[in-house]
């Protein structure tokens, strides 16, 4: 595999590899808090942080803890504990230091401490076998192109309610899953202009 | 062997590190100390800060009623925060109207509390006590509707308004992992301060109905806490009207139990709305309170009786009923208590009959 720089690898996590819409991790969360632009944008920026926080950290616990002592099999459990109290902590500071920081973003952290999304960009971070440069550039982007799909994704429903007619049977979680699945196609248009695996 | 010991360690070397991390972080960053609230601007506590406003209230023995538990999920506990509340959370803006917001209207369970701050509720919560009780006596008043009567253990006696509810504590069980509250009207007469009774209608997987019908037995210990709600008689003696049907009856029975004792001698007419003959209850006890109150009179109304019901009364909706005998609806008042969709068909006729909009008093139970 040919080596892949920072930004190669950042490019591709954020648009031709988005995690969001060709993997499609974190749909939890992209369904249920995509109805307003002002939570996506929330939300999205708390994922983006979190991501490239938790890659760079289970990245050194991987490659420092893990692969040393031959536990490499444990990357799930371990990985996990390591998001949910990295969020917690995160979450109390903010709370502490910045009262306007704490209500536009930590009110999110919690939802996203079980955010698929960012386990996933842990796992396929040692799948890849990446460096920690390019661990870091993934995260980062990966949380980016999450944070841009789900904003896309709030920017159309909320144009949706306000000017369109939906049939009944397609309200909410209906029109929703039609709206990813066209903005998954439109993404793939991209696939296969880095290859990041 | 050695290979899931050392596993084994790691992980739990690896979680008690968080979870030390974590106890160090909290006791040094979420404690912020000492917070004074002042209430009504005469209380003064002084509390531990670092929860919510609703749950720091509740260790303060001040109960806001509150039906969801403090999730933010029913917008039921509003108080008015006049200063330290930080600016409105996107978690509190779909209960509060704009006129609440401008108002300084506040979720207690998502205001939490850091600083100093100046609240005001309604005094009537001050009256608000958290009471135990034991399970006297169950009844079957129709096949979905149970009355319950309560004795009261710890403090004996309650102090409440005939029309106020109480919210019922449900403990876990099969339908629930934690403690929920559910609002009911007391259906007794106030003046009996060491019993209770509640009517509660089962409603299939309701949490609270299920409990009530399906788990609580006589000598069982119910916790509740309240009496909460402004829904009572006005001290005018303007005629009035009642509309409830159902588990519905439960205030009124309660108001009509108040103006037998003292011998009201205002014109009342209760209608009491059911869809046939098995939903109907209490017949005898609304009878003999004819006979006490020379101006009252009960007219249930059957939607659709059947043929072995030998119905010889009103027959329609309630609001057909209403409609028949009411005409002139501009001097009296009414007290309504049931579904939203009952009360928004009842206040839209009444409105029509001329009835002025802030005579109408309801009871919603949503």
């Amino acid at each position: 595999m040919q080596e892949l720089g920072f930004f190669a690898i950042l490019f591709s996590a954020v648009f031709t590899n988005n995690i969001l819409l060709t993997n499609y991790l974190g749909m939890c969360s992209f369904l249920g808090c995509s109805r307003e632009i002002k939570t996506a944008l929330g939300l999205g920026s708390a994922v983006i942080f979190v991501t490239a926080a938790t890659s760079v950290l289970n990245w050194l616990v991987y490659a420092c803890i893990l692969v040393p002592l031959d536990l490499v099999y444990l990357r799930f459990i371990v990985f996990i504990v390591v998001i949910a109290a990295f969020v917690q902590l995160v979450e109390m500071i903010i709370e502490r230091v910045s009262e306007p920081l704490y209500n536009a973003l930590g009110i999110f952290l919690p939802l996203i401490t079980v955010n698929c999304a960012i386990l996933g960009v842990s796992l396929f971070m040692v799948i890849r076998e990446y460096t920690f440069k390019q661990a870091a550039a993934y995260g980062l982007g990966s949380g980016v192109g999450w944070a841009l799909a789900i904003i896309a994704m709030a920017g159309i429903r909320q144009r949706l309610t306000q000017r369109s007619r939906i049939p009944r049977g397609l309200e909410g979680p209906g029109i929703a899953l039609i709206i990813a699945g066209t903005m998954a196609l439109a993404f793939m248009g991209f696939n296969g202009m880095i290859n990041l695996s | 062997m050695t290979s899931i010991l050392i596993a084994v360690s790691v992980i739990c070397a690896i979680n008690t590190a968080f979870a030390i991390l974590l106890l160090i972080a909290e006791a040094l960053i979420v404690d912020t100390g000492e917070c004074r609230i002042v209430i009504n601007g005469e209380k003064e506590l002084a509390v531990n800060g670092g929860r919510s406003l609703l749950a720091t209230l509740k260790d303060e023995q001040i109960f806001i009623p509150s039906a969801c538990g403090g999730r933010g999920s029913c917008g039921l506990c509003k108080v008015t925060v006049l200063e330290g509340a930080g600016p409105l959370l996107p978690t509190e803006t779909p209960w509060l109207t704009p006129e609440e917001q401008k108002g300084q209207i506040r979720l207690a369970c998502q205001v939490k509390v850091r600083r100093d701050l100046r609240i005001k509720i309604p005094d009537e919560l001050f009256n608000v006590r958290q009471y135990c009780t034991q399970v006297e006596d169950i009844t079957d008043l129709t096949h979905d509707i149970k009355q319950i009567t309560l004795k009261l253990l710890e403090p004996p006696e309650i102090a409440f308004k005939a029309g106020q509810f109480i919210q019922i504590e449900v403990p876990p069980y099969a339908l629930t992992d934690e403690p929920v509250y559910r609002a009911y009207s007391i259906s007794s007469d106030p003046a009996e301060k060491d019993h209770m009774e509640l009517e509660i209608r089962y409603v299939p997987n309701g949490i609270c109905t299920t409990y009530v019908h399906k788990h609580l037995k006589p000598g069982d210990k119910v916790t509740l806490n309240g009496p909460y709600g402004e829904f009572g008689l006005s001290a005018s003696d303007s005629e009035l009207i009642c509309i409830a049907g159902g588990s519905g009856m439960a205030p009124i029975k309660s108001i009509l139990l108040e103006m037998a004792r003292t011998g009201n001698p205002r014109r009342c007419r209760y209608f009491f709305g059911a869809r046939s003959g098995r939903d109907l209850f209490l017949n005898d006890l609304m009878r003999s309170l004819e006979q006490k109150l020379p101006n009252f009179s009960f007219i249930p109304t059957l939607s659709s009786p059947q043929p072995e019901d030998r119905w010889e009364g009103e027959i329609g909706k309630v609001t057909d009923a209403v409609g028949r005998h009411v005409k002139d609806a501009s001097r009296a008042e009414a007290y309504l208590c049931g579904s939203p969709l009952m009360i928004d068909a009842c206040i839209k006729l009444l409105r029509e009959k001329d009835m002025p909009e802030d005579k109408i008093f309801y009871d919603k139970f949503a």
